[in-house]
């Protein structure tokens, strides 16, 4: 068996008394979609930012395509082909959407130690760029600027800004968070179609589409992994059930 | 498609037309205040844009940015009383030496945000303005009478008023070209993404903190040549060059002329140091039909005027003044 694209061993991490990583122990293979569901606080965003390097874990070990990854800042990360998008929005807002998206082609263009030429007139930072935000159906609202678009849009954009990084691996936070009925359906067929071409970690609320994506899911609660598999048998999984009882989101899991 | 003929742009040329062409108004009037007046103002505007290019592009509101004016002429008038006076090795040396200084002080301060960030930064400058004070070979706090102005190998004759004029606003103008430049490049990019977010900044692959750091070490050195052509203005070098309320007035042009515009801190100065020169008089002038001596006194505390105004622009026009000119296409 090839190794595994991520490897999280014994992940843990506490603030004071508050558990929010219990000795996680994941692998995403390389091409799969893998989900992370867990009712609310159940350390997902933890999880997350421990993956990005903006939380340090205080026990275990995380490798990435081969290389420990544990003590890496962030942008070390990116530089593996490590993206991630936000849960809550993070743009640039005041600058043009072409704007954002080629600055993170440039982030991978070499250093940024150049100082006189209009970076917004080179085609190397432009057309990747560009292609990227084709990529998300956003290739007609190139010159907008960011902060005057809709939330929608926001989250075309962070996708693609991950896009644009030529990643390996995508963690996406809540791809589907706050978008309208519409918009949930564009998300969900554009994330089946990166599916094919990436790896993929999704966290994510909505059940439906958790499992119309996943290949795997695992579940977290209380910081802990209780459950990892295929949807049907996440599905089945009496524990899991039980966790999802008291918030009332068995019957999705049931008919999703 | 950039119009040219905007509001701003006109703005900007009849300013630099003006800024051009004062020294033959003032050379055919005789009004040598006025050329020493605007001087002092250009050289002041070059620490505001060097100030605005950390602060306005980067997102770093430092409270000691006056600490480089100080080295800047510090460097120049050390070299002078030791008897070097070549400003082929002054001014360099100025600029490095601020450059190194800000190194120091940004390595240790990019490191926290905010008010924290203000807070060290000015720490840093009374550091550096105690330092002053106790160079007793150097004048300590009384500073420090420069003989010589810097010499150019007789290509330049500094000690003429007009031919220093011109050297002042040339720098000038080449520094908000440079600063222009910076801005829309890559580095500028990182920069301004930086100040704009900079966990995404980190999150896509940028590792800020250089690039910050980058971009405080040019804003020092820019403000320490305009520290060195401060020493050559005034032929004196004294603490007070880099006192804390210098660095207040600094952050004061660049607020008031549009902060995070490449002209605006220019403008801010002229505005700031015309009307510092003009509200005196007047406050004097016109209130003396009415209150008579009452008003030659209270012109003393023209600041009375000066604050609400510049309340004004905070409150009303966040861009400051260059904001208020309308602007057409993309800035």
């Amino acid at each position: 068996m090839t190794e595994a694209l991520l490897q999280i061993q014994g992940l843990s991490k506490h603030f004071g008394g508050v558990v929010a990583s219990d000795d996680i122990m994941l692998d995403v293979a390389a091409g799969e979609l893998h989900a992370v569901i867990g009712p609310n606080g159940a350390g997902k965003t933890t999880l997350i930012g421990q993956l990005t390097g903006e939380i340090a874990p205080q026990k275990g070990r995380i490798r990435f395509a081969g290389v420990d990854i544990t003590d890496m800042p962030a942008w070390q990360r990116s530089m593996l082909g490590l993206a991630r998008s936000f849960q809550i929005t993070s743009l640039f807002p005041e600058f043009s959407v072409l704007d954002n998206v080629a600055l993170a082609v440039q982030a991978h263009a070499g250093h940024s130690f150049r100082f006189w030429r209009d970076a917004r007139s080179e085609p190397e930072l432009r057309e990747p760029a560009r292609a990227a935000l084709a990529r998300v159906g956003m290739a007609g609202k190139a010159d907008s600027i960011v902060s005057r678009l809709s939330h929608g849009e926001h989250r075309q954009i962070e996708i693609a800004m991950a896009l644009a990084t030529t990643p390996r691996m995508l963690l996406l936070d809540e791809p589907m968070a706050g978008l309208g009925p519409e918009e949930s359906a564009r998300m969900l067929a554009l994330l089946r179609e990166l599916k094919r071409q990436y790896t993929i970690v999704l966290i994510e609320h909505d059940m439906e589409a958790v499992f119309v994506l996943a290949d795997r899911i695992s579940v977290l609660v209380y910081g802990r992994v209780i459950a990892t598999g295929a949807p049907e048998m996440i599905r089945a999984n009496a524990q899991v059930r039980q966790a999802y009882l008291g918030e009332g989101d068995a019957a999705v899991l049931n008919h999703g | 498609m950039t119009a040219f003929f905007t509001v701003r742009n006109v703005f900007v040329a009849v300013l630099v037309v003006f800024l051009l062409a004062l020294p033959v108004y003032t050379g055919l009037s005789g009004n040598s205040f006025l050329l020493t007046l605007f001087t002092r103002i250009i050289i002041l505007a070059i620490a505001a844009t060097s100030l605005n290019l950390i602060m306005g592009f980067g997102g770093m509101v430092s409270f000691g940015h006056a600490a480089y004016l100080g080295v800047g002429g510090y460097v120049v008038g050390i070299l002078a009383y030791e008897g070097v006076s070549s400003g082929f090795l002054q001014w360099p040396l100025a600029i490095a030496i601020s450059a190194l200084f800000a190194l120091i002080i940004g390595a240790l301060s990019l490191r926290t945000r905010g008010v924290y960030f203000i807070m060290i930064t000015l720490a840093f400058a009374q550091m550096i303005y105690y330092v002053g004070v106790s160079l007793n070979r150097y004048g300590a706090d009384d500073g420090l009478t420069i003989q010589r102005r810097s010499q150019f190998a007789g290509l330049l004759d500094l000690s003429n008023r007009v031919v220093f004029y011109y050297v002042c606003l040339v720098l000038l103008l080449g520094t908000i070209y440079l600063v222009w430049r910076l801005i829309n490049s890559r580095f500028g990019l990182v920069i301004r993404g930086a100040r704009s977010n900079d966990r995404r900044m980190r999150s896509i692959g940028f590792p800020t903190f250089r690039y910050r750091l980058a971009c405080f070490v040019i804003a020092g050195a820019m403000c320490g040549l305009a520290g060195a052509l401060l020493a050559n203005f005034t032929n004196f070098i004294s603490p007070a060059m880099m006192h804390w309320t210098r660095s207040g007035d600094l952050i004061v042009m660049v607020v008031l002329g549009g902060m995070g515009s490449v002209f605006g801190p220019a403008i801010g100065a002229v505005a700031l140091l015309v009307l510092e020169e003009t509200l005196p008089l007047m406050i004097a002038r016109l209130g003396y039909p009415l209150f008579g001596d009452l008003a030659v006194r209270a012109a003393e505390y023209w600041q009375i005027i000066l604050g609400p105004l510049l309340l004004a622009v905070v409150l009303f026009a966040r861009g400051g003044i260059y904001s208020l000119l309308p602007r057409g296409g993309r800035d």
